[in-house]
Order: structure tokens, then C-alpha cells, then sequence
């Protein structure tokens, strides 16, 4: 037989060799067309005599098989949760198949029949069903590569391993080891995998396929572990057994502090492995893929699949990217400024294999930037992350300077001076004197509009914003920002940029604040107001962590300091004058700042005191200036009014036109002020609770709490259009 | 409706819950044997005259699984024709058993019958039967499930009890029990227990140490941080649950938490026929009865409910109570039930609890359900409370009134 996405491949011995090599694809994935090839090719083992035994490896160099294919998970549909659960069994079932050769399992443990042995050749890495696909072979060979990765990230898109994983991975590597990987979802490499037993080789990578032969040619008859008499779960498994009860119990635990419940796919994975290990194997996996099933049914993995991998992908693939655009080619960044945020740049820059000029007004200053890397790079090599040579390559490639003429070769340079505009100003005529005629000047900035800044330049369409976030080499985010006069070319570029330092970009308006500075405030206002009503503090920062925040609004607040939310509040009054709409934390600020100098971590606390040893508490003497409440909000009422004015702004924004897609505003969410990623995003949030149930709870809050949380009326049409934000999948 | 009357309660002594415990030897099987046993002895009865058995064990699995009760009435003699259940409350179990015999001569279905429990905690220890349910990922993530330390640590964070608080609730407890030994205020209801050949092995409450003081206590760690604080961190569940907490103060230990013991406990109960009948005299009225089931994360604070479940019930206020008995599980426990129900320190647990003797699971409530009419007995009071918390998020309560 012949295959579309697999070749077939007998040898002398009755071994087919089976090289799974999807057309037109850089990479294998479990696609409709894989499932049907590789049912058929399973029907041709189980049958045809010839076929002795099978070997399963890939044709791609970029690895063995990268998992399902989220597109077509994500688009599935079903008309019954019994029809979509035939759906989720067709690989599970097709690869038990192919374990028992399809024997019951009855048969095997009898040992009256035997599988027809399959091993597998892994030549790159195995994720997902990729690996699952591995498990359900009898025999797993692994090139001896330590970049292979080999795990189960299906709990990051909101699923779980429905390929047999939650029940075969514990079965070879016990409860507590296959837990943390399959909730994690984090890889291993092929020694960390052959330590646990996940995989029973590891050999040279022009190795993989002899070997894997070898062994089944050794091997005539075959059957898995837990297919044979005497099987014991490696560990412990049951619920009487003394081992594996406190694994249970603890695995709860754990997985509850870190996703607070918040995470679907995690309770299920626990469940699949709780109730997956009391059980014989073929109930196990079926038991699995209802699990699955359910996942796949919910809104949170179609919404996590959309945001987090979807439109993730597509955003660093330059979605936004100009068409017709020549692709750039940066080799050198001149980088403006080696204070926190040009040192991140720099460093960034640098991790993205270009070569940076960093300029400031002294090279002890420009040295800053050196000294920045030079600190991350030695504790990657103090970790073993990094080779000493590839730090040093990473050290070379940054030259400090105090000359703009050094600027003269760069490709693009990035200006993060001081946030003042005459200051700005200066440096874009000095170096727009020294730099080629079409290099894009980027301004990192988060408060000074980009056309102002744009009018201080000779080209104001090669001129444009790019918000990156404190520290730059942590956080995710990049906001493009085109001012009124920026062209296609500059856009293009500072997406090519982006490219190279693997940041997620969105395009965002050009309005005071951009997109995650807009909503940042309202909900670190909103618990503040919560402060000054009375609302324990607690209470407050626990509900914002319960519901996926990383950290409580009134942490973060202290790190950005209260001073500087007084100073924005006291210059924005001012420049408004009479039209200032006061945000009603005015009175709480003036205390704070002014009368009992708590004005933030930086200056000695805020609303937490802070220890030496870095651990913080919420400061006791709060309750003295804002006196608690005698009657205390119940915590989902708080959680609303948290989630709800972060919903709002977000709505407002989109209203505005600052983010023009909801895809923007869900990523720029997530991965700009760690909005819950549970919910794939704000607007994703709002459309799984229908636009028409977002604007009748708004108005619900509104009247109780005030206007503020008044929806836009563009998202009041929509409710009464009964229209989403996103089409349905 | 029949009225119920305790005519007898005898309970074994409590021996360290350890292998090197007095009663580590004696059979779960033995020692249940030995108090049913005493029973009929002391009340001279031939054996037929209890219709029904019914006893609280919360490991009932092993050499007390299969009805144990049962086992132990053959083997103590007891007419074929008695007939006997094992029932499973948790830390209420020897409470909730007397209840039900009290209800069985309540309803009319039985004229006499005992209730009691029983904990070979060293012979067959803590969480033997699996946890069941508690560990099914589905149901802790729904209720937000913690051990129970973790609870009481809870209960002191929220209601403010410092170490020293419950330090020198445990050290009052030890004094307590001290002098109620000394006094020998348990004479009346302890059974030695014997061995093979006849002799007694424990006669007393082996866990007692009257000489601990603050200083002692305030040499141990607390045992609930290391789980609560690091790994697997239930501090963290808790407070999902409880979000106004900010953090868990970790004050219990071994030193004010129940003790981990052996021990067994029956009591009679019948109606006015079988009194006289048997020639039986009548001790205590049974006046009210009350299990409820209370926030489960918490878990701890169920008594206060079921007292006040069981007071409702009767008719009664708080201020009708003479006597109060609540299980040491921990100090905060206690703590928290006086603040509750505004009760003095000087009228509950008057001869010590679990923290200084034990706190054997399945036989607790039973025999502190006879410490309390003992009281009363000595002290000339008439009213006394007995509750429990439990595991899982329950509370039992029994009001009995002194007849004599």
C-alpha cells in the first residue's frame, strides 16, 4: 500500500521500516491524513504476514513528530459529546491497536497471543502525540542529542495528553514523575527520559533505526509492560496504597497553589491519573479520552489554543507585517541610552545574534549595559546554560560608546534615553546626522506619543514606537507603536527587529498610554478604591491571584510606587484642569505619598512592609488610615469587580481603535500585564461569556460601584446583534 | 417518643499509639472484647439482654475491619442473638455511636443496647483505608481539601490565636489531667486491660506528661509548616478558600494536638423496661442529639454548630449547661468553641482531654461522652454537653442530664 503522509519501507527481515514524512510541512503532526495513513498501515501489520515487526521514525530533520495539529483541534466540532468522544478515541484506540496487535488484553496477559513487536526510532523531538506515539511502541530508541525534547505541553493549550499519555507515562515512569511532567508540561532530554524510563535506549542519531531494529528483530513477540503478568505500577498506584495516596493528595496540592483551580486541563490530567491508575489499561485510556473529550468541548482550550498558540504564533510570525515590504536585514542595532531599559535592549539584541552599539553620554555610563549582560551571561554559564565561548561570543557582539558617529553603519537604531522630549529630542537630531538615510529610528517610550516624538525628526515616516517592558529579557510584550506619519517600512522593520528577539508584538494606536497602559491603571485603581472603602487588603490581592493575576494589584503598585501615581495623577490634573475626571483614589494617593510616607517599595513600602530577606506583608497599619469595613465583600464579588474593570478598559481600547483586532488585545493582555491566561484574553474572555451577559453585569457594576464601569456602546450593539468578537469556531 | 438513660460507661486506658505502646500487643479484636466484656460484669449480665451493638471505628480495615463490633461481642461472650454494626464518622464515630444506640431505644426498636468504639491507632494506624474520596483530584479541587493540622492551623490565624495561646491551653490540659488522676476522677469507668495470661498491662493513661510547661512546648517546631509553607504547600489551598487570610501562623505541634493512642469505650443505654428488667439503675438522661456537617477546608469548627444544633433541639441556651466536653483534636479547636459559644475555660474539659491522654479516633467520643457524666456525678452538676469535630467538615453533639 501507499501513503500520502508516511512511506513504507520492508526489509529482508520482515521489518517495515516507517518513515512518517507529512508533504509540504516543516514539521510531523498528527493530522486527519497521518490518522488515516497510519491506520492503515497498522491494519497491514496486524494482518500481512510478511510484516514481522515495524519501525516508526521520521523523515524530517527538524524532529520525530511535534504533536496533534492544533488548527484541527481547535476547529473540531461534533454534534454530541458521544460522537466527539469517537472523535478523541480514533488515535487513542488506533494506537492501543497497534500496542496489542489487536489482541485483548486478556490474551496478551495469557500469554495465548503476542503483538507483532513496534519500536521507535526517535531522530528529533517527540511532543505530545509525538511522544505518545513513542509510548505506545514497545521499544523507544532516542539519538543521544541533548537539544531533543520530549514531553506532553498539551496542558499549555489548555488539553491533555488524549494519545494514552496520562496513562502510559505513569506506567513507565510512576505517578509522581509522570504528574509533574504532564501538568507542567514541560520537556526532557533523552538522558533525563532514559533515567525515568521513557525511553529504553539512547545511541548515536545514525544509530536510531539499526538499533530499533535490533530489537525487533530480538523481539518476534511483543507485548507492553502492562500487557504482561506480574505488572506492578512503578511507585505505586491505588487508592490503598500507602505510597501513592500522600502522591495523590500532594499532587493536588501543588498543582492547586500554582493554578488556583483556574486551569480545566490540570484537574483533568489529575483525574485521568488518579482514576487512570486504578484501572486496567483499555478502560484507563477510554476513560482518558472522555476526559479529553470534555477539555475539548470547553471554552478555555479553544480559547487558549486560539490565543496562546494560534495567534501567538501568527503575531512573531509578523501577522501585522506590511505586505510588499522587502524583508530587512539587521546585523547591527544602535541602541540609545544604557540606562534599565537600554541594557535590556541591548541584551535582547544581542540574545538575538545582532551586533549592538550602545551609546550614552559617558562610556562609564555606556559600560552600564556591558556590566547587564555580563551579569545574565555569567549565570547562564554558572548554570551550565551556557558554553563559556558562546558567552563571550554573546559579550562581543555589544560595543559601548559615547561617539554618535559609531552609529554611522547600524540598521536600526532604538532610542531609550530619559522619558523627557527635550531630551529625546536632542538625541534623534544627533543621530539622525550620523545614520544612513533609510535606517528606522525606533523610540522605546510608554508615555510620550509617537508622532510628537516624531516631529524632532527629519523622517518621520522611518520613525516609530516600540514599548518594550521592564526587564526587557523577561517579558514578552512588544508594542509597535506607527505614529501618524510612519510608513510601511518602518513598521516592517521594527517586526523583522522583533522577529529576531522572539518578543510577541502587537500593533497598537498611538494614543497616551498605548494598549497595556490604558487598562494597567484602572485595576490597580480599582483595588486601591477597594483600600479606601474598607475592603481587607487580603482579601484583595488574594482574589486578584485566584483569579490568575501572577501577583495582587497592590504588589505591583508598590513596585511602580505610589509616588509615581501621584506624580501622573498631579500632572494630569494639571494639564486638565477643570476637565479632570477624578478616578476617586485622589484622597488615598494624598495619604500615602504625602502624610504617612508610604509611597512604595522603592522608598522603604507601600501598602506592604518588606523584609531583608526579601519576603513582604501587607502593612498592619493600613487598617489605621483606611479603616476595614465592618461588613467584608465575599471574594467573587471582589474577583468581578477586578476582572471587570480590567474587561472595561480592555473594551474601551477596542472601541477606540487602540488594539484593531481582538487577537491583539488578547495577547497584549496575557503577555503584557499577565492578564489570566486561563481565559485566552480579555475579549476572548468577554465572548465566552456572551457580549450580552458582559454588558449586563458592566451595567450592574456601574450602578452599584460607578460609571466607570460603564461598557462602550459599540459592545452594546454587538450584545444586542448577538454577535462575538471572535468568529465561532 | 421512649427516653433514652445511660445506665454504664466503661472505657479502657489509653496506651501510646506506638509500637512500644502497652496495648501495641492486644488485638483491636481483644481490646474491644475486654470493654464489651466489662459490660455485662459489671452490670451482671448474662449476655443476651444487649439486643445491639453499635461501635465507631474510622480504619476499619484489617483486624478491625469486617463489623469488628460483631467479632468482639462472640468473642466477649455475648449471646449469639446480639447483633452489632461498625459505623464511620471519623473523629465522631464513638460519639455518633452511642447516638445511635440512644436512637435505636428512642424509636423503640431496641430496649437496651451499646454504643461505643474502638482505635488500635499502633496496630493499624491513621489512613489505612486510602483516604478515599478526600484524595479523588476532582473533589479537592472542588472543596479545596487540607490536612487536618493545616486546618487548626487555620482556625488560630483566623480567630488569633498566638503559640503562646494554644501552648498554654495544652499545658493547663496536662495539669488538668494530672490531678484528675490523681484524684482518681476516671476510677469509676476505667478497665485494665490485661494480656494473655491474665495480667493487666495498662491501667492508667500511658501518654500523660504533667510536667510539660511552656518552656517544654515552646521547644517544638510547629508540625504543619513544612507541608502548609513548602511542599506540597496546602497553605496556599487553604487561603483559596479562606481569601481574607494573608498567611497561615503555623502554632500547632505534637505538644497541643490530640495524642495518637490505642484505646476502647462502651456505653449501655437502654429504656426504663430494661431497667427494670435488669435491675439496671439509671445514671444519666439522654436529653438531645446532633450531627452537622460544617465548611470542610476549615473542617475544625463543627462543634459550635452542633452544639448549638443539639441546644436548639432540647429547648436550651448555652447558659443550661454545666458541663462541657469537647475533643482536644487541637487546641485551637477548643479555643475557637469557647469563644463561640461563650464558654468558660473553667467548665470545659474540666479533667484534661486528648492533648494530655489521647485521642484514640473511633472510641473518643464515647468515652468522653462517660468523663462527662462521671463529672457530673462528682461534682453534683446536672447538664453536660459532649462534641466532637471531624474530619471532613462535621460536628456531633449529645446533651445528657444526671438522674441520681
Amino acid at each position: 500500500m501507499s501513503y500520502e503522509t508516511l512511506t513504507v519501507d520492508i526489509d529482508s527481515d520482515g521489518i517495515a521500516l516507517v518513515t512518517i514524512d507529512l508533504p509540504g510541512q516543516s514539521m510531523n503532526v498528527w493530522n486527519q491524513a497521518l490518522i488515516a495513513d497510519f491506520k492503515g498501515f497498522t491494519e497491514e501489520l496486524i494482518s500481512d504476514d510478511a510484516i514481522k515487526g515495524a519501525v516508526i521514525t521520521s523523515g524530517k530533520k527538524s524532529g520525530f513528530l511535534a504533536g496533534a495539529d492544533l488548527n484541527m483541534l481547535g476547529a473540531s466540532k461534533a454534534d454530541s459529546m458521544a460522537e466527539a468522544f469517537e472523535s478523541a478515541w480514533e488515535l487513542n484506540g488506533l494506537l492501543r491497536r497497534m500496542e496489542t496487535g489487536g489482541h485483548t488484553a486478556k490474551e496478551l496477559l495469557k500469554g495465548t497471543a503476542h503483538a507483532k513487536p513496534v519500536a521507535c526510532a526517535l531522530n528529533g523531538l517527540a511532543l505530545g502525540g509525538g511522544l505518545e506515539l513513542a509510548l505506545a511502541c514497545h521499544y523507544r530508541v532516542c539519538a543521544d542529542y541533548p537539544k531533543i525534547q520530549l514531553g506532553l505541553p498539551e496542558v499549555q493549550v489548555g488539553l491533555l495528553p488524549g494519545g494514552g499519555g496520562t496513562q502510559r507515562l505513569p506506567r513507565l515512569a510512576g505517578l509522581q514523575a509522570a504528574g509533574m511532567a504532564i501538568m507542567t508540561g514541560q520537556p526532557m532530554n533523552p538522558q533525563a527520559a532514559l533515567a525515568q524510563k521513557i525511553v529504553d535506549e539512547v545511541v548515536p542519531a545514525d544509530e536510531v533505526v539499526a538499533k530499533a531494529k535490533a530489537w525487533v528483530k530480538a523481539n518476534p513477540k511483543a507485548s507492553a509492560p502492562w500487557d504482561k503478568k506480574g505488572y506492578k505500577f512503578p511507585g505505586g498506584a491505588g487508592s490503598m496504597d500507602p505510597r501513592a495516596v500522600p502522591l495523590y493528595l500532594g499532587s493536588s496540592a501543588i498543582a492547586l497553589k500554582q493554578s488556583k483551580g483556574n486551569f480545566e486541563a490540570v484537574k483533568a490530567i489529575l483525574s485521568c491519573l488518579y482514576e487512570g491508575s486504578m484501572l486496567p489499561i483499555d478502560t484507563a485510556l477510554r476513560v482518558e479520552s472522555k476526559y479529553f473529550t470534555k477539555l475539548l468541548a470547553g471554552p478555555q482550550a479553544k480559547n487558549m489554543i486560539r490565543t496562546l498558540f494560534i495567534n501567538k504564533q501568527a503575531a512573531e510570525k509578523g501577522a501585522a507585517r506590511p505586505k510588499g515590504v522587502p524583508p530587512s536585514d539587521i546585523k547591527t542595532v544602535g541602541v540609545l541610552g544604557a540606562g534599565l531599559m537600554g541594557s535590556g535592549i541591548t541584551h535582547v539584541t544581542a540574545k538575538g545574534g545582532m551586533n549592538v552599539i550602545v551609546l550614552d553620554r559617558n562610556m562609564e555610563e555606556a559600560q552600564k549595559a556591558i556590566d547587564y549582560s555580563q551579569k545574565i551571561v555569567d549565570k547562564g554559564v554558572k548554570r551550565g546554560k551556557m558554553t563559556q565561548e558562546k558567552a563571550d561570543a554573546f559579550m562581543a557582539r555589544i560595543t559601548p560608546t559615547d561617539n554618535y558617529d559609531d552609529l554611522k553603519d547600524v540598521d536600526l537604531i532604538i532610542e531609550a534615553v530619559f522619558e523627557r522630549p527635550d531630551v529625546k529630542a536632542d538625541v534623534i537630531k544627533k543621530t539622525e546626522a550620523v545614520i544612513g538615510k533609510d535606517v528606522v529610528f525606533a523610540s522605546n517610550t510608554s508615555t510620550l506619543p509617537i508622532t510628537g516624538l516624531a516631529k524632532n525628526s527629519e523622517r518621520p515616516d522611518q520613525f516609530i514606537g516600540m514599548h518594550f517592558f521592564s526587564p526587557v529579557e523577561k517579558m514578552p510584550l512588544l508594542e509597535i507603536i506607527p505614529g501618524a506619519e510612519t510608513g510601511d517600512k518602518a513598521l516592517a522593520v521594527a517586526l523583522d527587529y522583533n522577529a529576531k528577539i522572539r518578543k510577541v508584538p502587537i500593533v497598537v494606536k498611538d494614543v497616551r498610554g498605548f494598549y497595556t497602559n490604558r487598562v494597567f491603571p484602572p485595576y490597580a485603581n480599582e483595588a486601591m478604591l477597594m483600600v479606601a472603602e474598607g475592603v481587607k487588603p487580603a482579601l484583595i490581592e488574594n482574589a486578584a491571584i485566584a483569579m490568575g493575576m501572577p501577583i495582587g494589584p497592590l504588589a505591583v503598585v508598590d513596585e511602580t510606587t505610589l509616588q509615581l501615581g501621584y506624580d501622573i495623577m498631579t500632572s494630569t490634573k494639571e494639564e486638565m484642569g477643570d476637565a479632570y475626571v477624578p478616578s476617586g483614589t485622589e484622597d488615598l494617593m494624598e495619604i500615602m505619598v504625602n502624610k504617612i510616607d508610604r509611597r512604595g517599595r522603592r522608598f522603604g513600602g507601600g501598602f506592604y512592609e518588606y523584609a531583608e530577606d526579601g519576603s513582604k506583608k501587607l502593612w498592619p497599619g493600613l487598617a489605621d488610615h483606611f479603616p476595614l469595613a465592618e461588613e467584608q465583600p465575599a471574594v467573587e464579588e471582589v474577583k468581578q469587580r477586578l476582572m471587570f474593570i480590567q474587561l472595561i478598559a480592555t473594551a474601551q481600547c477596542f472601541d477606540e481603535g487602540v488594539v484593531s483586532d481582538p487577537q491583539s488585545a488578547d495577547l497584549g493582555a496575557i503577555f503584557g500585564w499577565g492578564f489570566a491566561p486561563w481565559t485566552g484574553g480579555p475579549m476572548s474572555h468577554i465572548d465566552t461569556m456572551g457580549v450580552d451577559n458582559f454588558v449586563r453585569i458592566a451595567d450592574n457594576l456601574a450602578q452599584k460601584h460607578g460609571e466607570r464601569f460603564k461598557p462602550p456602546m459599540s459592545f452594546r450593539e454587538k450584545a444586542d446583534k448577538g454577535e462575538s468578537f471572535y468568529k465561532a469556531a | 417518643m421512649t427516653e433514652a438513660f445511660i445506665y454504664d460507661a466503661v472505657r479502657s486506658p489509653r496506651g501510646k499509639g506506638r509500637n512500644d505502646g502497652a496495648l501495641h500487643e492486644i488485638t483491636a479484636l481483644d481490646l474491644s472484647a475486654q470493654v464489651l466484656a466489662s459490660i455485662n460484669d459489671r452490670n451482671e449480665l448474662e449476655g443476651h439482654e444487649v439486643e445491639d451493638i453499635a461501635f465507631g471505628c474510622v480504619s476499619p480495615v484489617g483486624e478491625q475491619g469486617a463489623v469488628i463490633s460483631r467479632m468482639a461481642a462472640l468473642k466477649a461472650g455475648y449471646a449469639d442473638t446480639t447483633s452489632a454494626i461498625q459505623v464511620n464518622r471519623f473523629c465522631g464515630s464513638g460519639l455518633e455511636a452511642v447516638n445511635i444506640a440512644a436512637g435505636k431505644v428512642c424509636s423503640g426498636e431496641t430496649d437496651l443496647a451499646v454504643g461505643g468504639g474502638i482505635e488500635s491507632m499502633s496496630r493499624i494506624p491513621m489512613g489505612s483505608d486510602g483516604l478515599g474520596g478526600m484524595a479523588d483530584p476532582s473533589l479537592v479541587f472542588q472543596e479545596y481539601f487540607v490536612p487536618q493540622g493545616i486546618s487548626a492551623d487555620l482556625i488560630a490565624t483566623k480567630y488569633g490565636y498566638s503559640r503562646d495561646d494554644v501552648d498554654a491551653y495544652a499545658v493547663e490540659s496536662q495539669k488538668r489531667a494530672a490531678k484528675a488522676w490523681d484524684e482518681k476522677r476516671f476510677a469509676k469507668s476505667i478497665l485494665p486491660i490485661r494480656d494473655v495470661i491474665g495480667e493487666v498491662v495498662l491501667d492508667h493513661d500511658e501518654l500523660m506528661r504533667p510536667e510539660t510547661d511552656m518552656q517544654s512546648l515552646g521547644a517544638l517546631g510547629p508540625a504543619f509548616q513544612m507541608m502548609g509553607e513548602q511542599m506540597p504547600g496546602f497553605d496556599d489551598v487553604a487561603i483559596l478558600k479562606h481569601p481574607e487570610v494573608e498567611k497561615i501562623n503555623h502554632v500547632h505541634h505534637a505538644g497541643n494536638s490530640s495524642g495518637i493512642v490505642d484505646g476502647s469505650a462502651a456505653v449501655l443505654i437502654g429504656n426504663e423496661k430494661a431497667a427494670e428488667k435488669y435491675s439496671l439503675k439509671p445514671r444519666a438522661r439522654i436529653i438531645s442529639m446532633a450531627s452537622i456537617g460544617s465548611e470542610p477546608t476549615i473542617m475544625l469548627t463543627g462543634p459550635e454548630f452542633a452544639a448549638k444544633k443539639a441546644l436548639e433541639r432540647a429547648g436550651m441556651t448555652a447558659k443550661d449547661i454545666d458541663l462541657w466536653e469537647l475533643n482536644e483534636a487541637f487546641a485551637a479547636v477548643v479555643l475557637r468553641f469557647m469563644d463561640a459559644m461563650n464558654v468558660d475555660h473553667s467548665d470545659i474539659n474540666v479533667n484534661g482531654g486528648a492533648i494530655a491522654m489521647g485521642h484514640p479516633l473511633g472510641a473518643t467520643g464515647a468515652m468522653i461522652l462517660g468523663t462527662a457524666l462521671d463529672e457530673l456525678e462528682r461534682s453534683g452538676k446536672s447538664t453536660a454537653l459532649s462534641t466532637l469535630c471531624i474530619g471532613g467538615g462535621m460536628g456531633i453533639a449529645t446533651i445528657i442530664e444526671r438522674v441520681n
